[in-house]
């Protein structure tokens, strides 16, 4: 008994040492960098940095973008998602939903800079309908559009999963006691999907907070995120200090969304 | 009683499923734009894909970026499948720990695991470039293996193995001739989304990829900030087509038995 415990030990070791040296060390290290400064000395100033007037206003927009991402998926996703669960080949659908996210990201990004360029379709659209040629690409519109068509089949996916299980004798029973469709949607489904919105959420809200590259390409460096200023401090002012500290943060704020959102895990255990 | 969708939510639908491919076809139909931008089309042109596949040094990065994801997903499938056979094993206390640790990494933001593996590699010392892509995608791609197989081990009854153990199989006759094949689904996902993650993957290796080394996605996020180039176009239509006969492929080998699911409901 002792000895296939060890043997099972051994099995396992090879996953044990991931999680040292890929997920606890890498956390630690960061942790520790951020106590430095550009030359290398121990401090706190990182900290104090953080707390003036200019990475406050960076954490407020990158959270009020990573919010506007958020609620414009969620209401186009949620529809979406219903309107697939009553179709007949509803797998089939979905699959063709989730399909282009198999695309590079890098290439769908790059096909916006052409759409929404000074001469681009979308700029031909609007002209045609006598609105007249308008500066697209590089604004904060830009911005969220592509990120949201980014983020959306994510969305999408486990919406159509909770409404998919929703079982739906629960829907005539409201109907049956009388409940408008509106009220049934609101008393019923919606709250019986909730952990469908709420994981989907978690996975637009928080890469929405660390976009860096669709900032790049996309919003012209008009939008900063917390993620692009890691991306700056790391790779091209090499202050890793400064860069470590502001993932401190980014990676409190994480646990904090993913207590506010994660009961589903406790309801599980329950 | 399904299909019942009035037509402004069909319509609703289908102008989503349009803007969802727009962008693909847009890129697919400008690449053969003689005029060499992605607006006005001035005529039918083969340049771009002649002058994508002389390119040796994207055709290099080509294979680069596919070598990374065979070799990290492979290796990554083989330590994901020993870690969800361990927490298998576990109370359900250590389990709930264990998972903790392991879902980190999948909700990491990008960002956050490509400073702190950069942070890593170079504290130890290892030179950037493809051993650091390398341990990089198969770093993030262990868990999601894990997530993969876990469910499998769940629905295989425990009175499986015990009947197998009484008939006289060794544990490793047990692993290899019961329980391997019954997940076998979930390692061939665990396989293919590690595949996908690493052929997907920008941010991270962006971070970890030296100046000697680049993979597609980092390559054409430098092409695109120079400005449109049409052979960008024409790769994107190459690797649209690829893809899809990829995910035509898996699903004829994996998603069989979840169309017929689907079909006994």
């Amino acid at each position: 008994m002792q000895n296939s415990r060890v043997t099972k030990l051994v099995y396992a070791l090879p996953y044990y040492l991931w999680i040292l040296l890929f997920v606890a060390l890498p956390i630690a290290l960061i942790v520790y960098y951020s106590f430095f400064d550009i030359h290398g000395n121990l401090t706190l100033h990182n900290y104090e940095k953080f707390f003036t007037p200019v990475y406050l206003k960076l954490t407020l927009s990158s959270f009020w973008y990573a919010f506007l991402i958020t609620i414009v998926s969620l209401t186009i996703a949620y529809p979406v998602a219903y309107l697939l669960t009553k179709t007949r080949n509803s797998q089939i659908w979905l699959l063709l939903i989730i399909a282009p996210s198999w695309i590079n990201l890098l290439l769908k990004a790059y096909a916006f800079i052409g759409i929404f360029s000074t001469y681009g379709m979308a700029n031909s659209f609007l002209e045609t309908i006598g609105i007249g040629t308008k500066q697209i690409l590089f604004t904060d519109f830009s911005f969220i559009f592509v990120s949201v068509y980014i983020f959306i089949p994510f969305m999408i996916l486990p919406i159509f999963n909770a409404l998919n299980e929703l079982n739906p004798t629960f829907l005539e029973a409201a109907q049956d006691m009388g409940a408008s469709k509106w009220t049934a949607f609101w008393r019923v489904i919606f709250p019986l999907t909730i952990d469908g919105v709420k994981s989907g959420c978690q996975v637009v809200f928080i890469p929405a907070l660390s976009l860096f590259m669709l900032t790049r390409l996309i919003a012209g460096n008009r939008v900063i995120t917390l993620g692009t200023a890691i991306e700056e401090h790391f790779l091209v002012t090499q202050d890793w200090g400064m860069g470590s500290t502001i993932a401190v943060f980014l990676i409190i704020i994480m646990f904090l969304f993913m207590i506010v959102t994660g009961s589903r895990n406790r309801k599980r255990g329950a | 009683m399904k299909d019942k969708i009035n037509w402004p939510g069909r319509l609703f639908l289908i102008v989503i499923f349009a803007i969802l491919y727009l962008p693909i076809f847009y890129l697919i139909f400008y690449s053969f734009n003689s005029g060499g931008k992605m607006y006005h089309f001035q005529g039918f042109t083969l340049e771009f894909y002649k002058e994508l596949f002389q390119n040796t040094r994207l055709l290099i990065i080509v294979l680069n970026t596919l070598i990374v994801a065979l070799l990290s997903a492979l290796v990554s499938t083989i330590i994901g499948v020993m870690g969800a056979l361990a927490i298998h094993q576990m109370r359900k206390k250590s389990k709930n720990s264990v998972l903790g640790l392991n879902n980190v990494l999948i909700v990491s933001p990008d960002v956050i695991i490509g400073a702190s593996f950069l942070i890593l590699f170079t504290t130890a010392g290892l030179k950037l470039g493809f051993y650091s892509v390398l341990l990089s995608h198969i770093a993030f791609s262990i868990p999601i293996v894990v997530l993969m197989v876990l469910p499998k081990l769940g629905e295989m009854s425990p009175s499986l193995i015990d009947a197998a153990r009484d008939l006289g199989a060794s544990p490793w006759g047990v692993l290899s001739k019961v329980t391997l094949p019954f997940i076998a689904p979930g390692i061939l996902a665990g396989f293919f989304m590690a595949l996908t993650y690493s052929l997907d993957d920008f941010a991270v290796t962006f971070f970890v990829t030296g100046n000697g080394f680049s993979t597609l996605s980092v390559e054409i996020y430098s092409m695109a900030r120079q400005g449109v180039s049409l052979t960008i176009n024409a790769l994107s239509a190459v690797l649209f087509l690829v893809t899809m006969l990829v995910v035509a492929a898996y699903y004829a080998v994996a998603g069989r038995k979840k169309i017929r699911v689907g079909g006994r409901k």
